[in-house]
């Protein structure tokens, strides 16, 4: 990680710089592609391993399939991320405004799905635990759904 | 999607794309189920070879198409999967399902 040094009135200071972006797209299946791309492009600099990337990127992809499908029913619809970098530390923020999580705890049970139908196989959640180091979802009926990841890169 | 028929083994080879996620695997099961109603598939082979990428979604088209084979007594199987593909696969329990190949 890149670090600030900051040089005032004789004493040295060293400030680890922190990093952030914010996106927006709409809640189309096409822009699944684009959104763990620029994630993993974001990230680039901290220079995470293949499988690293593979991680936070399929991480990224579940969170905004779950967007478009849950959050938003597959109609029209805005979804935001947000990332911040600090040292070799990631937070990766999901969010979009729609229906929201009735259950949470339930929704995060591996293999359960509400939408069968479509082939879901339930297991969006736990990919997300398991391939990242820690993951917060705040929902409210009717509001939206926050999903809060963080991982450290390179840690092994 | 590229995909072969063996008249002779009633295999049906699908080369999977690229990236597998929800928006590439609509495609992918809209197709796959044309040509099991097409053919007298025997066989499945999903074939990893182009792909780099999957996440859950790919969980559920294969799932479903693999039902539909061996429903009919065929066989399902996977093949050159990348280091990605196969974690996918061991963490959603999918390689019990279907047999994975070098």
């Amino acid at each position: 990680m890149a670090r600030l040094y900051v040089r005032r009135a004789g004493q040295e200071k060293e400030e680890a710089l922190k990093r952030d972006m914010k996106m927006e797209f709409s809640s189309q299946s096409e822009n699944e592609g684009f959104a763990r791309v620029a994630v993993g492009a974001f990230i680039a600099p901290l220079n995470p391993t293949v499988d690293e990337l593979a991680d936070v990127k399929t991480a990224v992809s579940e969170a905004v399939t779950n967007a478009i499908i849950h959050g938003y029913d597959q109609n029209p619809g805005k979804i935001w991320i947000t990332c911040e970098i600090e040292d070799d530390r990631i937070e990766l923020c999901v969010i979009d405004v729609g229906r929201g999580i009735e259950d949470v705890e339930k929704a995060r049970e591996p293999l359960y799905t509400t939408r069968p139908e479509l082939e879901r196989s339930g297991m969006g959640f736990t990919f997300m635990e398991a391939f990242m180091d820690e993951v917060w979802v705040t929902s409210a009926v009717g509001q939206g759904t926050r999903i809060t990841m963080r991982k450290r890169i390179g840690k092994e | 999607m590229k995909h072969k028929f063996q008249e002779d083994t009633g295999y049906l080879l699908i080369h999977m794309p690229r990236e597998v996620d929800h928006h590439t695997s609509l495609q992918l099961r809209e197709e796959a189920d044309f040509l099991l109603r097409r053919y007298p598939v025997r066989g499945i082979v999903f074939d990893f070879q182009e792909t780099v990428f999957m996440d859950s979604s790919g969980i559920g088209v294969i799932l479903g198409r693999c039902r539909n084979v061996s429903l009919a007594g065929g066989q399902a199987l996977a093949v050159h999967l990348n280091e990605q593909v196969k974690k996918i696969f061991c963490m959603s329990g999918l390689q019990k399902v279907i047999s994975i190949e070098a």
